[in-house]
């Protein structure tokens, strides 16, 4: 296997992150224009702009918080700063992220006018990013990765070659104490009895299934308007040859590897509380909202195989993405950080595609920029559980 | 080995999966069986692209597909040996 080590980012709380943004976060879509204003100020920071926070109630609201708060405590973040339209909300998410011991400050938009506002948080951005310039990696190990996976425009040389490679993968991190994530709950539709039995206990197991078919109750059955042909599987999954959603589940599946066991099923955006393992999270499967939560949840770099090509990145969480698929490494390759298309030509068994996958994961957490990085691929994308009030 | 021309996951699967470009109606397949290393040989039956399936063997109209070892759907058309195995004769069991 290669390296056991890498060097991060050992943040106030302990956790250890594999970049150093310092990122400006707007509490609601008001506030994505000082957001940018702010980043444009000052090098070296990051806005997240997305299109929510006003008028939610309820679970929606509660995840809409999660989901801010957690993306500021991710260990990929030095520091933050957060601008809302009105201080109240804006102090909320400031006081969830601050329990991580970094630096965070709050602006507020209303009785300031926007041009303040921005004036104000651009001397504390300054502060933030030429201190966060100084921090420096140290070398870390490997269980104290937190892993994220999720696969897009898969094809059949998904479940035959870049799936089954991450869950090579995840079998060997599994081993090494490492903490990791799957999800993509309507994804697993045909499997989800199969992926049940991957469960560490039947207690978790039954966890899960009432987690999918609460999924398929409350969002796929009331709001269908056709058979999801045309969604599941999406057009590019059925021009790479997958034909129903049963077969892309069981390619989808091969994440999880052959033998590693799930050991609780994650809310959308909750971070594991249950040590080092393998967990499952309720989330859609379109990437970049699935992505987005998991990277709220604290981890810090994501295996992304593709059949077709899905282009998708995070702001603050590395995306590597894999395929199998001969064709789109040629017309596509700017894209991926990893080939392992040689495993459809029998020339590479899945242990050597999953030592490979380790080898540019632990070059990407050494600093390497993904593909998805270079190309300024930023999809931060809420999930919205239902309109607003 | 000499690379396949399609896989097949599980031995008990009634399709395989082509992995070359250019496949066309007539040629002589050669398939690998991952579950048990074995090779299969097959003719196609259609131009079949990259990534798309061919039936193993005669599929009725009804029958279950199996992919993986495990149900990935019905046929809703008869398909030839050899034949392409896609949207249009295979269908979902659920939504």
């Amino acid at each position: 296997m290669a390296s056991k080590t890498y060097n991060g980012y050992r943040r106030e709380n302990g956790r250890v992150g594999v970049r150093n943004h310092v990122i400006i976060l707007p509490l609601d879509d008001l506030s994505n224009a000082a957001c940018e204003k702010v980043a444009n100020n000052i090098d070296g920071c990051l806005a997240l702009p997305h299109h929510y926070g006003r008028l939610q109630f309820g679970a929606d609201l509660d995840l809409h918080f999660r989901t801010l708060i957690g993306t500021g405590s991710n260990p990929n973040v030095a520091a933050v700063i957060v601008i809302g339209i009105e201080p109240g909300w804006t102090g909320r998410v400031v006081y969830g992220i601050a329990k991580t011991g970094k630096p965070v400050e709050g602006f507020a938009i209303e009785g300031n006018g926007e041009i303040n506002c921005v004036a104000s948080a651009s001397r504390t951005a300054k502060e933030f990013a030429q201190w966060a310039s100084e921090l420096q990696r140290e070398p870390c190990d490997l269980n104290e990765l937190w892993i994220s996976t999720k696969c897009g425009e898969s094809d059949t040389t998904s479940g035959l070659g870049s799936c089954p490679t991450v869950g090579n993968f995840i079998d060997k991190f599994d081993d090494l104490g490492a903490t990791t994530c799957f999800g993509e709950t309507s994804e697993l539709t045909g499997a989800e009895a199969v992926c049940a039995t991957r469960a560490a206990t039947p207690e978790v197991g039954e966890k899960f299934m009432r987690t999918w078919q609460a999924y398929m109750d409350e969002v796929i059955e009331p709001h269908k308007t056709s058979d999801l042909s045309d969604s599941q599987p999406t057009k590019g999954n059925i021009a790479g040859g997958l034909t129903t959603i049963e077969e892309k589940a069981f390619g989808n599946l091969a994440k999880i590897g052959k033998k590693t066991r799930f050991i609780d099923v994650l809310e959308p955006a909750e971070a594991p509380g249950k040590g080092p393992g393998l967990y499952f999270m309720d989330t859609s499967s379109a990437a970049a909202e699935c992505v987005t939560l998991q990277a709220a949840a604290g981890f810090v770099v994501h295996l992304f195989p593709t059949g077709q090509g899905n282009i998708i990145g995070n702001p603050i969480e590395p995306v590597i993405k894999l395929t199998a698929n001969p064709k789109t490494v040629r017309e596509m390759g700017e894209h991926v950080d990893l080939d392992v298309s040689d495993i459809l030509r029998g020339e590479m068994n899945l242990d050597q595609a999953g030592d490979a996958l380790i080898d540019i994961t632990m070059r990407t957490c050494n600093g390497r920029l993904t593909a998805a990085e270079a190309l300024k691929h930023r999809e931060y994308v809420m999930t919205k559980l239902y309109r607003s009030a | 080995m000499s690379a396949p021309d399609f896989i097949v996951h599980d031995d008990t699967d009634t399709v395989g999966v082509i992995v070359k470009e250019g496949i066309t109606a007539g040629a002589a397949l050669s398939g690998w069986v991952m579950a048990d290393d074995s090779r299969i040989a097959l003719e196609a039956g259609d131009d079949i692209p990259l990534g798309h399936k061919v039936a193993l063997g005669v599929i009725a109209e009804g029958d279950t597909i199996i992919k993986y070892g495990h149900d990935i759907g019905k046929a809703v058309a008869a398909i030839a040996k050899g034949g392409h195995a896609h949207t249009q004769n295979i269908k979902t069991k659920r939504w």
